[in-house]
């Protein structure tokens, strides 16, 4: 008869060194402790905001949209209009950019140039393009509407070059072996494969540059988010509300419309 | 052992998948339950540990009516009836023994599972089970590394671990190939012959059925059509179970019982107290 | 030869019509809106713009590297805001992910709408707008900031969360059911398993995002390296800009790295 164990440990799942393990838990106890250490909260500050958040609330539970309407409907129009003019202007040049960033179809140079146009401007933030475009192009829709192209090339041009890059290789070869062009490949394997998606892509990025058209107003580049920014600095709680609901209301109807016309096309 | 009286499930999309099944299963003994795809087997077992809950009827198990009974009750019952699955169901991120231990969930409460410390009786019997079926060089291996067999072999493990005194065993070879086929029905067969536990068995594979099992209960379209030994089973009474198509066909393709599995997934769907 | 119609159209008339009309009414469209939103675009300023340009361009470089020591502080704030804001995220997600997925919500007629509420509520706003109305609230500061993350990160991973929880494998659910445990064991044995590496992956995902979110925030008051990139531009300190944008620049691709790394370990 042989006995068994009566203990059992779970034996650990990554880090199997004790050491290791030890370590870093400390780690991360020591990194809190600093973290929350460097924070110089003001108490009295936060206590004086007790009762601001508490007009806020009211303001968010009783939105105020009569008293500045006009300058709310100016700012929702510039939004709206900005959100379209620069996602068809966005996409419209991330096509060539997609088409030359895809490995399969695009010469070694040409993959280079349009992969760097990407990088750039993924890596570059919408508030901080903003800036620049403003300092260049004056305060406005229309920097607002430079800077949602420039970020909607990045984002569409990647992601179109990924689903070339990604499209099923033999309808390419069976058009190659008819004794096709370029532009005839492009035209009959390619674009019959990516354009579901490119039409859902940009559907997708409509949504996203309106809820950035929001963010942008606040360095001066037009939009909902000025009206917002102004509403706030002097302390119409009730107004900003009532854009607050306006946003997400609409970033509601952007989403479930988008998602719902994607499935339409699909 | 245990007894189902004029047990009758039928689904709210109208499809009565099971019309007053009754038949008892005295200790010790292993049934087999056959039947095409559709005809209920399925839905059967979980209607037994009430994972479906039936219409009417009533599933009496040693003496204690299992219908009705309230979540905690329930609970305690489920504890006595174990469960084997088709696809072996292991938690499969979790490791070889907290899926054996995961049987003694019933009688733990919920911190002592959740620090993994379980009574010392209960992880000695962990070790023993796991022994017995062969995989104690395992235990702490995650459960996704392991062959299909030996997962298998672990939801055996799991399921005694709960000390049960009724095995529901659904459709247990129907993910493995034919040599592990019969060493897991083998072992099944042992087991249960070493401890007089009664055990259900659903399977779709006639000739393995007619292999290891004592007593056949034949199902067509929710209704009990044959119940007898292996050696009653004959052509005739194939054709009347599985109707006039060829009935062999039926020992490669099977499905799941679609309705049970839709009907368990919208339960547990619903895990609220 | 036997006479095949000697010409092909790929759409019907009717359709051919419809998509031509289709994109018609968008090029109307975005005339008309290019119309609207340029009404008080000032033309002058936009012809100047190159000009301009190579105006700033000149100022901006040579980057000022002695200014460098001054970011230090502020770039640990930033590091800290994302941090300490996803981890406020993470412990406001979890329980609203749980709420909002089918298969783990208590009481899912009543929590189920208020849980996807809060996340579509978090989702549509911008963490500079939380930042915004944080500053104002509480005063300018890395508490507004890190509360900020925190109420943008709720959505995002909430999202994320639940999602993850609805597609959890049923049938090892039912089996731990079927064993007799309780509904926070179940929970615990069949459900958290399955989740845990999406849940870390979201997690370091969304630390990654913070990470480029915080870097700005200080833009309207919450502290971190934005507050010096406003003081600097308020100031027409553009090599000092430079040099901001090029450690923020340095920091991302960082955060972006570490988080590849960790999700490539986990997965």
């Amino acid at each position: 008869m042989t006995t068994y164990p009566t203990t059992w440990r779970r034996p650990p799942q990554i880090f199997t060194h004790r050491g290791w393990r030890i370590g870093l838990q400390l780690a991360a106890l020591i990194y809190l402790v600093f973290a929350i250490g460097t924070l110089e909260v003001s108490w009295a500050r936060i206590a004086e905001g007790g009762e601001r958040g508490m007009r806020f609330l009211m303001g968010f539970l009783s939105p105020d949209f009569s008293s500045r309407w006009r300058d709310i409907s100016q700012g929702l129009i510039e939004s709206l209009t900005m959100t379209l003019t620069s996602t068809v202007v966005g996409v419209a040049i991330s096509i060539p950019i997609g088409i030359g960033a895809a490995r399969n179809v695009a010469p070694a140079w040409i993959y280079a140039i349009c992969r760097s146009i990407i990088a750039i401007s993924r890596a570059l933030q919408e508030i901080i393009v903003a800036i620049f475009f403003v300092a260049m192009f004056g305060f406005g829709p229309f920097a607002g509407f430079l800077t949602l192209s420039f970020a909607t090339i990045g984002f569409i041009s990647k992601l179109l070059a990924e689903d070339i890059e990604d499209i099923d290789e033999a309808q390419a070869e069976a058009i190659r072996a008819t004794g096709a062009s370029w532009a005839q490949l492009i035209n009959y394997a390619i674009q019959p494969q990516v354009m579901p998606r490119l039409i859902g892509l940009s559907l997708y990025r409509l949504d996203i540059n309106f809820r950035e058209s929001a963010v942008i107003g606040i360095v001066g580049a037009g939009g909902i988010g000025a009206t917002l920014n102004t509403a706030i600095d002097r302390y119409e709680y009730d107004s900003a509300g009532a854009i607050l609901l306006m946003i997400i209301a609409l970033v509601m109807v952007a989403e479930y419309s988008s998602s719902y016309l994607r499935k339409f096309l699909q | 052992m245990l007894e189902l009286q004029g047990l009758t499930k039928t689904y709210k999309t109208g499809d009565t998948a099971l019309s007053d099944v009754s038949f008892s299963v005295p200790k010790g003994q292993i049934v087999g339950l056959i039947g095409p795809s559709g005809a209920g087997k399925s839905t059967l077992i979980r209607c037994i540990n009430r994972l479906v809950e039936p219409t009417s009827g009533r599933i009496v198990l040693g003496g204690r009516d299992l219908t009705g009974l309230g979540v905690r009750d329930l609970r305690a019952q489920r504890r006595r009836i174990g469960m084997i699955f088709q696809e072996y169901a292991l938690v499969e991120r979790l490791s070889v023994m907290e899926n054996v231990l995961s049987g003694r969930l019933g009688y733990v409460g919920f911190w002592a599972s959740f620090t993994r410390r379980f009574p010392p009786a209960d992880i000695q019997r962990a070790y023993r089970l796991l022994d017995r079926v062969g995989l104690m060089t395992h235990a702490d291996k995650r459960a996704d590394a392991l062959s299909g067999g030996q997962r298998q072999r672990v939801g055996i493990a799991r399921a005694l671990a709960q000390e049960p005194e009724l095995l529901l065993v659904d459709e247990p070879t129907a993910s493995l190939d034919p040599k592990t086929s019969r060493q897991i029905m083998r072992l099944l067969v042992e087991i249960c012959t070493e401890s007089g536990l009664p055990a259900i068995v659903n399977i779709h594979d006639v000739p393995l059925a007619q292999q290891f099992m004592q007593r056949i209960i034949g199902l067509r379209a929710g209704q009990v059509v044959f119940d007898g030994t292996p050696a009653q089973l004959t052509e005739s009474a194939l054709t009347e179970i599985y109707g006039s198509e060829d009935w062999t066909a039926m020992r490669k393709g099977h499905e799941d019982d679609k309705d049970a599995e839709a009907d368990a997934l919208r339960r547990l769907s619903v895990l609220p107290a | 030869m036997s006479d095949f119609p000697a010409s092909w159209q790929f759409r019907s008339p009717k359709a051919r019509l419809a998509l031509w009309f289709g994109w018609l009414c968008l090029v109307a469209l975005f005339v008309w809106c290019w119309q609207v939103m340029n009404e008080r675009t000032i033309w002058m300023f936009v012809q100047d713009a190159p000009k301009q340009a190579a105006d700033i361009g000149g100022r901006m470089w040579p980057p000022r590297w002695s200014y460098l020591g001054e970011l230090m502080v502020p770039l640990w704030d930033t590091l800290n805001m994302a941090t300490l804001g996803t981890l406020l995220g993470v412990i406001l997600a979890v329980p609203v992910a749980f709420m909002a997925a089918r298969n783990t919500s208590p009481f899912p007629l009543i929590l189920r709408p208020i849980a996807l509420f809060i996340i579509v509520a978090s989702r549509s706003i911008n963490s500079l707008i939380w930042a915004l109305l944080l500053v104002a609230i509480l005063g300018p500061g890395l508490l507004a900031g890190i509360i900020a993350i925190g109420l943008r990160s709720i959505g995002f991973i909430g999202k994320l969360l639940y999602e993850g929880i609805e597609e959890t494998d049923i049938r090892q659910v039912e089996a731990i059911t079927a064993t007799g445990a309780s509904q926070a064991q179940v929970l615990n044995y069949a459900i958290v398993p399955q989740i845990l590496p999406a849940f870390w992956g979201i997690t370091v995902f969304r630390w990654d995002i913070n990470i480029r979110e915080s870097a700005i925030l200080g833009l309207v008051g919450a502290g971190g390296l934005g507050l010096k990139l406003q003081n600097s531009l308020n100031t027409l300190a553009w090599p000092q800009v430079t040099l901001i944008l090029l450690v923020i620049l340095a920091t991302v691709v960082l955060s972006e790295w570490v988080s590849a790394k960790v999700r490539a370990a986990i997965i």
